[in-house]
């Protein structure tokens, strides 16, 4: 006898009818999920480890003595809370993610394999260096490749971030100028407009004054401006090429010889080398120092904000300043100069050392991996393509956005304004949260400061180009509402993410920066 | 009692030798909502020009100059626990720091509300 | 390529759609006589088996810390991670996801930080801590800055107990800032007078529990007297288990707790990346350097997470910023966080005991030996060895017979005549065999 009953195979009228709020807050896999503390149980834990045995304590009198107040989860408590809370966050791997000046290409998972390598991922940055030969090797190599993509003389692999970089290179530059006997003189530092907040920000940091260059009708820089400021005074500029409205610096061979012939070095932000690998090399256009992000240009993975590293290349006015440790070739095979005794005995000056080990090895492993992968001819085309993508976008939407800088093409990132929302009610805020509920990650917003309502769009080369077109066809479908007037779509949005606009004033005027329980509980292990 | 403006968006008001400085309500509309005022000691002399407080909304932070030279005779620490004060009544309970003056002249070079208003309408 | 999609095909129908007629023409902006026609020096594109082949050889030529008798620290140590911690940090939504800006669709990782930033108040004894820093080092870098703005002075005081590299760091950057540093004599045995270094010029006085020799230091007093002075204390650590069983700083009255994380969720990685914490008290969180995650609502009144207190930070201060640092941790203060949420306060002091349990043993088998002494009074899992002979060649004799005994002092500092001194920390992951290997090859060698 055949079961005559059973469920429906096609959805009912009932299915397609008003939304309804659950019981649990939850909306099938979107998942709500509270706080560790606010589930966890302080005698739990999700890590067998052997009771010790009894035994003659040696703290000297200082054993702590509260119970510390942290729930432990059991693994399968501990999987579901991250499985879930990975799931209110956008990835590379999730959709497009334009986020220009950020460079989020595809993170290739070779790359992580070979950085979890036990020989590279299991060895002590102070075990003897003749039983880690193979991670000096790669460091060696690393080095080599960034200094033939650059076409500079010398690279320190230490910073741990571009911002790290960027005080490396000027650290660089400020021992320099005291070598010379200039220290108390040259203490200004020329700074365009356009700049990311970490150029000025380093700079005060160690004590120069930031001058700004303003930056000229086309988005670029002039020479004339900075002749006009370069002097006996000036210590540096701190430039970045392709700059962060997208443009190559046309005139940056002639703003290399004003910043010398004023007896100052040129710091290039090097945050957009990735438009330029293959295309040219920052040591043929006078660049003095350089730090490159390998987490932009070389795909090592961004994990929500960093682990990033920042090696900075240095022309051979600088070389000899580079900080410890580095890695030195012998006949006996390679060498880790870790003092700044060892140092002066190889002919060099360090201005000291920037961090307690030999920097972002994880990240040089997996950047070498890529640079492999592509070789040459790959990272050249990298570069095209990426380039390509953002020209594509922005021709896409040329009839539609404002471009500030006239219609012209750019390098690996579109720059609009917002001039083209006038009068829509919509700000370029609201035009970038609506595009979450459209399913993608915004681009860069406000930034530079000199474009107003900025928007800055870096597809870069991981999008194909069906990606790019349902992308772009989105955004016009986005940019003719908002024109329409249908300004409901964008100033509530984002409608569909996990959680509407937050409410940031009230972050701010009473931070709470830390869980604390509602009422006191009491620790078990008390 | 006068009420005299500056380009930099700061207002002081004059009563006697005293002058209380704050911002005006065109620049607590363009910071937006004010989550932190720091304010200087008490006590301190500042020249004109000279830092006497900072500012900071979610997105910005701003430098509030001193409009004129003077000693910081009291602080509005009021602000510390509500800067939403700033956003509600600038003019009024929002104020900033009070001076003595040290040389009064200086007003003279600052706007009135007219001339400010006017300003603040070609921006 | 197999990252690159577009096909020949699309590029030139992208180009004319895009109106030029080469790609070189997107070039045009590079001054003709500085544009390259490619890299012919370096070698062209590599199958996934040849890149592991490659780098898979490089790899061999190292020894992992897992394949020998492991007794290296001094400021990264070897630690078993559970599985769990690898694979959840390996999550495409944390793995490629960026700072979280869009808070709406990142409030994974804004969470999570908010959980990292409690875990780790609670941990060092603190109010408040940030998001974390790229490192130990460079945490204690910046506390000392910090120190500076709060106290609007400009001398710090550096225990001759703290980590050589961290004075390193920390001397590099004021020598560069152009303010003061009084780094006190190498201090083995802890008893150097810190509280005589104290004047009212001096903003803060930096000092490390346990020190680099391994010992521990009571900060009480010192605490007490850097406050009669208006100066802070900033307490460093660099083994975060340590907190599971030793009085954390934040109860011996330091004003900002700074140290490195590796020790919890993070393997070795020759050095880097690792995570730095940084701690402090709620009144000086304004001036603390780092991004900082704070809970808020949403438009509908839920709970949600956000970054705050920015207009500290260099995107929107620029010049006045607190730091110029761009970026936290993300991804180690992530696997930190696994960690610390597996364990829980009853794993983590269980964990710590057995630390302190092994070094304990190694500290009672070395006794037998005439050619070793303990210089110790106290330590959590490291401690310091005199030897009879230079530890460096004491060290690669014993490398070569497949031993890591530990790290030379002569390392760390050389030429401090401190030749003979041998750093020796013992984890869980040591067993008594590993332990009969390093008592027996210090015998032979020492």
């Amino acid at each position: 006898m055949l079961n005559r009953q059973g469920r429906a195979t096609q959805p009912g009228e009932a299915a397609s009818a008003v939304v309804h709020p659950t019981f649990t807050g939850n909306r099938a896999l979107q998942q709500e999920e509270a706080l560790i503390f606010e589930f966890g149980r302080l005698d739990a834990t999700g890590v067998d480890v052997d009771e010790p045995v009894a035994f003659t304590s040696r703290l000297g009198g200082l054993e702590r003595r509260d119970g510390i107040g942290l729930p432990g989860l059991s693994e399968p408590e501990a999987m579901r809370h991250y499985v879930r809370l990975s799931q209110k966050n956008y990835g590379i791997d999730t959709g497009v993610f334009p986020l220009g000046s950020c460079t989020m290409k595809h993170n290739p998972r070779l790359n992580e394999r070979m950085a979890r390598l036990p020989g590279f991922g299991d060895v002590h940055p102070l075990q003897p260096v003749s039983t880690v030969q193979g991670a000096l090797e790669l460091m060696d190599t690393l080095a080599a490749w960034l200094l033939e993509l650059t076409g500079m003389p010398a690279v320190a692999l230490s910073p741990k971030a571009g911002a790290h970089g960027e005080l490396c290179g000027m650290m660089a530059i400020k021992a320099a100028i005291a070598h010379k006997g200039e220290a108390g003189t040259r203490r200004t530092v020329l700074v365009p407009d356009s700049a990311h907040g970490t150029n000025p920000a380093t700079a005060a940091l160690i004590g120069f004054t930031v001058k700004p260059v303003p930056v000229r009708a086309d988005g670029t820089v002039d020479p004339e401006s900075v002749r006009a400021l370069a002097g006996p005074d000036t210590a540096a500029i701190m430039l970045t090429n392709p700059n962060t409205c997208g443009l190559f610096e046309p005139d940056v061979v002639e703003i290399a010889e004003i910043v010398h012939a004023a007896g100052a070095y040129f710091y290039c932000d090097g945050a957009n080398f990735n438009a330029i690998v293959g295309k040219a090399r920052p040591g043929d256009l006078g660049v003095d120092a350089m730090h490159i992000n390998l987490h932009k240009t070389f795909s090592t993975p961004h994990g929500g904000g960093g682990p990033g590293s920042g090696p900075v290349v240095l022309s051979d006015r600088l070389a000899a300043f580079a900080p410890v440790p580095f890695v030195v070739r012998t006949a006996d095979g390679f060498r880790l100069v870790e003092s700044e005794a060892d140092a002066a005995g190889q002919g060099a000056q360090p201005f000291g050392r920037l961090t307690a080990f030999h920097g972002q090895m994880g990240m040089f492993v997996r950047a070498l991996s890529y640079m492999l992968s592509h070789g040459a001819d790959g990272m050249k085309q990298a570069s095209e393509d990426a380039v390509l993508n953002a020209n594509y976008v922005r021709a896409c939407l040329a009839d539609l956005l404002s471009q500030p800088f006239g219609d012209r093409p750019c390098m690996h990132e579109a720059l609009f304004d917002d001039s083209w929302l006038k009068d829509t009610g919509v700000s370029t805020l609201d035009f970038a949260k609506a595009m979450i509920d459209e399913g993608y990650h915004p681009m860069t917003v406000y930034f530079p400061l000199v474009v107003h309502g900025a928007m800055l769009i870096e597809p870069t080369e991981s999008e194909s180009k069906a990606s790019l077109d349902l992308f772009i066809a989105a955004l016009r479908d986005l940019a003719m509402a908002a024109k329409r007037g249908d300004a409901e779509r964008f100033t509530g949005a984002p409608y569909h993410a996990p959680r509407k606009r937050l409410d940031e004033t009230r972050a701010a005027r009473q931070p709470i920066l830390r869980w604390t329980p509602p009422e006191p509980v009491r620790d078990a292990a008390e | 009692m006068t009420i005299k403006f500056t380009k930099d968006h700061e207002y002081i008001r004059v009563e006697g030798d005293i002058g209380t400085v704050g911002i005006s309500d065109y620049a607590q509309q363009q910071l937006g909502d004010v989550v932190f005022v720091e304010l200087p000691a008490v006590g301190k002399s500042l020249a004109k020009g000279a830092e006497a407080a900072v500012v900071e909304s979610v997105k910005a932070a701003s430098e509030v100059y001193a409009p004129v030279a003077g000693e910081v005779v009291e602080v509005n620490a009021e602000l510390e626990g509500t800067p939403a004060t700033v956003n509600d009544d600038p003019l009024g309970k929002g104020w900033f720091v009070k001076l003595r003056l040290a040389a009064p002249a200086e007003l003279d070079a600052l706007m009135d509300e007219a001339a400010y208003k006017a300003f603040v309408a070609s921006l | 390529m197999r990252y690159l999609p577009l096909s020949n095909i699309e590029r030139a129908d992208m180009l004319a759609r895009i109106g030029v007629a080469s790609i070189d023409d997107l070039f045009a902006d590079i001054p003709a006589d500085k544009r390259r026609a490619g890299l012919a020096d370096l070698p062209t594109r590599k199958t996934e088996m040849e890149v592991e082949r490659l780098l898979g050889r490089m790899a061999a030529r190292n020894t992992a810390a897992s394949a020998a008798p492991f007794f290296v620290g001094a400021g990264a140590y070897k630690h078993h991670v559970p599985a769990t911690v690898d694979h959840l940090i390996q999550r495409s939504e944390f793995l490629t996801s960026y700072t979280p800006y869009q808070p709406e669709i990142a409030q994974g990782t804004l969470q999570y930080l908010f959980e990292f930033q409690t875990q780790v108040a609670a941990l060092t004894g603190m109010e408040v801590a940030n998001a974390s820093m790229y490192d130990g080092s460079t945490a204690c870098g910046e506390a000392v800055l910090m120190a500076h703005r709060v106290t609007r002075r400009r001398k710090a005081v550096l225990s001759g107990g703290l980590h050589p590299h961290y004075a390193e760091v920390v001397r590099t950057l004021s020598r560069m800032a152009e303010d003061e540093v009084v780094t006190l004599a190498p201090d083995v045995s802890a008893t150097e007078d810190l509280l005589a270094a104290v004047d009212r010029e001096t903003s803060c006085v930096v000092v490390q529990t346990p020190d680099v020799f391994g010992n521990l230091r009571d900060l009480s007093a010192l605490a007490e007297k850097c406050h009669a002075e208006g100066a802070l204390l900033v307490a460093v650590f660099t083994e975060a288990l340590s907190l599971g069983l030793v009085t954390p700083p934040g109860h011996m009255g330091a004003d900002i707790v700074v140290g490195e994380g590796q020790s919890i969720g993070n393997g070795l990685n020759f050095g880097g990346p690792y995570v730095g914490l940084f701690a402090t008290r709620q009144k000086y969180v304004r001036q603390m350097p780092g991004r900082l995650c704070g809970q808020t609502v949403d438009a509908d009144g839920n709970r949600g997470f956000v970054l705050t207190l920015s207009t500290r930070e260099q995107h929107i201060r620029r010049d006045k910023a607190t730091s110029n640092i761009c970026t936290n941790s993300g991804l180690c203060s992530l696997a930190w966080t696994i960690h610390m949420s597996l364990l829980g306060s009853a794993g983590l002091s269980r964990l710590a005991r057995l630390n302190h349990v092994n070094a304990v043993k190694l500290h009672e088998a070395l006794e037998s030996l005439p050619e070793v002494e303990v210089l110790n009074a106290s330590y959590f899992n490291e401690f310091t060895l005199r030897l009879k002979t230079p530890a460096a060649a004491v060290v690669e004799a014993l490398a070569a017979r497949g031993i890591m005994a530990g790290v030379p002092v002569s390392r760390l500092l050389p030429g401090a005549g401190l030749d003979d001194l041998l750093l020796v920390a013992s984890t869980e992951i040591n067993t008594d065999e590993d332990r009969a290997a390093l008592v027996a090859g210090l015998k032979e060698h020492a």
